[in-house]
């Protein structure tokens, strides 16, 4: 039973090969980007980048030094201090264990429910199939404020006010993320292994074991981390459920720094500057990766 | 050799053994046979109902979370709730719709929403565009381009519209810095009516451009290259080809993103909410970019109003709908003509 099933390799890795074209026919990705190219991409690139480091240069500076023109271009000394302070001031060390806990939890459940619900839906027959996933496709349109108003109702009503879990339940569910393994499953898992397992006497949750979750995993993995950054950067509900004082995210943390009378700037561009990093860091590692899961996922329909 | 065969094995006899023999043995094969029948009625059972169990997860969920609020949002919006006692609802059939249809404020908000939306799609989905078509030549470094384009997508609502309230100041922030050193006079981007909704809309579109041009590209990696092929041949220029191979190849997918940056543009909320100086939930001082979310925030939260702010959200849901539908008729057509 122990079958060991290698799973298929990488799809997105697969498209383009680009050399064995005629040169005269050359279009779009054969052709060697000239200097325009890479000058519109260094100017995007500048424009993506400059407003987070910026962050950072801000939160190094004083209020004294901000309310001058022209404003600072470059680091000053002041960049940890302001950091600590932050970090105290909005609790972040808190809000960051919580965020950690409610995207994580969200992560990983999202992550287990998509890819059996995705399996189910590119790989088995069964009624209503068609249907199910024109719903779930649908639920994708519901805007998020028609569920603000009841669930807060409901968390009034089970006196979950500033638990975490008035955050994490509702993020269990993802639209989305079935669709994304449903359409990853439908061309990475073929059809054979399937039947392989079915031959050796496999039921359908150990096909699922052993066959649908090695298959998935590159997968996996990218809508993880997907599910990660947007539950990490979600704002409108925690916003509404938890308070600055009890339980925040990191988000709700971060907003509160700019409210009071008089908001010291600096402080605020540091919350902002320690919120972002995390996930920051994260692109940096595994940005690649990310980049393809979100190229794969948008498209293949 | 074959005389002692002969007196050996007497075949009769061997032979009414055998049945003998066999009895014994055929209560196994029965056995198997019920064993194998009971597997296959699991199995059966297996094929059956699994993909029902392994679908329902997420409906119980979705149940919970997704259909529920919708249907209850709507039954709320026919009552008078108030936030202090959301268990609490008094029935006031259509006097909320009523109510906020007659409020100068919601058709500002409406307005405001569909401004902003078009400030912030439109040149979102065109930049977008031609940053795919020219990451989709062979650059070097290209998935550094990649990742650094997405790296707005990874800052939150919150980060960047703080920093954007710095960077739009009216008296030492950068942008009227810039604007000063090339001649013009200082933008009061928080309290002017249009510069305001420039700089909410441009939070949206630093944080979606990258994550739409990687999508485009994505798409434009899958076009056959014999379509290029064949109109190169046909001596279609490079600015042709992209207007009727790219541009038609593309078109599923660009529907797809209008319509996901529209529902996006529809619920625009933390944005303007965090960009108001006073970080209140008006949409600056004249309610100069209230959205239809802050809009039903401030009924909803600040007025303590919850059975509005539900024909708010419902108001907002129908409308979308009927996006969606003119959207479908939209690609029908589309499909039809090509």
């Amino acid at each position: 039973m122990t079958t060991t099933l290698t799973p298929p390799t990488d799809p997105v890795k697969e498209p383009p090969k680009r050399t064995r074209r005629p040169k005269s026919a050359r279009a779009g990705g054969q052709l060697h980007g000239g200097p325009i190219a890479y000058a519109v991409l260094v100017l995007f690139t500048i424009g993506s980048l400059f407003p987070l480091v910026w962050t950072a240069i801000a939160a190094s500076r004083d209020n004294n030094r901000l309310a001058q023109t022209p404003p600072p271009f470059w680091f000053g000394s002041g960049l940890f201090d302001k950091l600590e302070l932050a970090w105290k001031d909005a609790n972040l060390g808190e809000a960051m264990l919580n965020t950690t806990i409610v995207a994580g939890i969200s992560a990983v459940t999202v992550v287990v429910l998509s890819t059996i619900a995705g399996f189910a839906f590119a790989k088995l027959r069964f009624k209503g199939r068609n249907a199910m996933m024109l719903i779930i496709i649908g639920t994708m349109m519901i805007p998020p404020q028609l569920s603000v108003i009841p669930l807060y109702m409901m968390v009034a009503k089970l006196d979950w006010s500033d638990q975490l879990q008035a955050v994490i339940f509702p993020s269990l569910v993802s639209a989305f993320g079935v669709f994304f393994m449903r359409q990853y499953l439908i061309q990475a898992l073929p059809n054979e292994l399937i039947e392989a397992a079915r031959v050796d006497g496999a039921s359908s949750w150990r096909v699922i074991w052993h066959v649908v979750f090695p298959a998935a995993r590159p997968a996996m993995a990218v809508l993880g981390m997907l599910v990660f950054v947007q539950t990490w950067n979600d704002f409108l509900w925690p916003f509404l459920v938890l308070t600055q004082m009890g339980n925040p995210t990191v988000q709700v943390a971060v907003a509160g720094l700019g409210r009071g009378f008089t908001p010291d700037q600096s402080l605020i561009m540091a919350g902002a500057l320690l919120g972002t990093l995390p996930l920051l860091l994260v692109f940096a590692i595994f940005g690649k990766q990310i980049v393809g899961g979100i190229m794969q996922g948008a498209v293949k329909g | 050799m074959s005389p002692r065969h002969d007196t050996a094995a007497p075949p009769e006899k061997e032979g009414g053994a055998a049945p003998a023999d066999r009895i014994p043995s055929s209560t196994p094969a029965e056995a198997d046979v019920r064993r194998r029948a009971r597997l296959s009625r699991r199995w059966q059972r297996d094929m059956r109902w699994s993909p029902y169990a392994f679908v329902s997860p997420f409906f119980l969920l979705f149940l919970a979370f997704g259909l529920f609020p919708l249907i209850y949002t709507g039954w709320a919006s026919l009552h008078a709730v108030e936030l202090t006692a959301p268990t609490d609802m008094d029935w006031v059939g259509l006097r909320n719709y009523t109510r906020i249809f007659d409020d100068d404020f919601f058709w500002n908000a409406a307005k405001n929403t569909l401004t902003i939306g078009i400030i912030s799609t439109v040149p979102q989905l065109m930049m977008a565009m031609g940053l795919a078509h020219i990451l989709n030549y062979k650059l070097r470094g290209s998935t550094f381009y990649r990742v650094a384009m997405l790296a707005p997508y990874a800052t939150s609502i919150a980060a960047a519209s703080l920093v954007f309230v710095l960077l739009f100041g009216r008296d030492y922030g950068m942008i009227n810095w810039a604007l000063n050193a090339v001649g013009f006079d200082n933008i009061d981007w928080q309290n002017d009516k249009w510069p305001s909704q420039i700089a909410v809309s441009s939070i949206i579109i630093w944080r979606w451009t990258g994550y739409n041009a990687l999508i485009y590209l994505a798409a434009m990696q899958a076009i056959p290259q014999d379509l290029y092929e064949s109109a190169a041949l046909d001596g279609a220029s490079r600015w042709k080809q992209f207007l009727h191979v790219t541009l038609p190849s593309l078109r599923p997918t660009i529907l797809f993103t209008v319509v996901v940056s529209t529902i996006g543009a529809s619920q625009v909320f933390g944005e303007p909410l965090l960009f108001d100086a006073n970080k209140g939930a008006s949409g600056g001082a004249q309610h100069q970019f209230q959205t239809l979310g802050l809009y039903l925030y401030e009924q909803g939260w600040v007025n303590q109003h919850l059975g509005r702010a539900s024909a708010i959200a419902w108001t907002m849901f129908l409308i979308l709908i009927v996006i969606g539908i003119v959207n479908y008729v939209i690609s029908r057509r589309l499909r039809a003509s090509s």
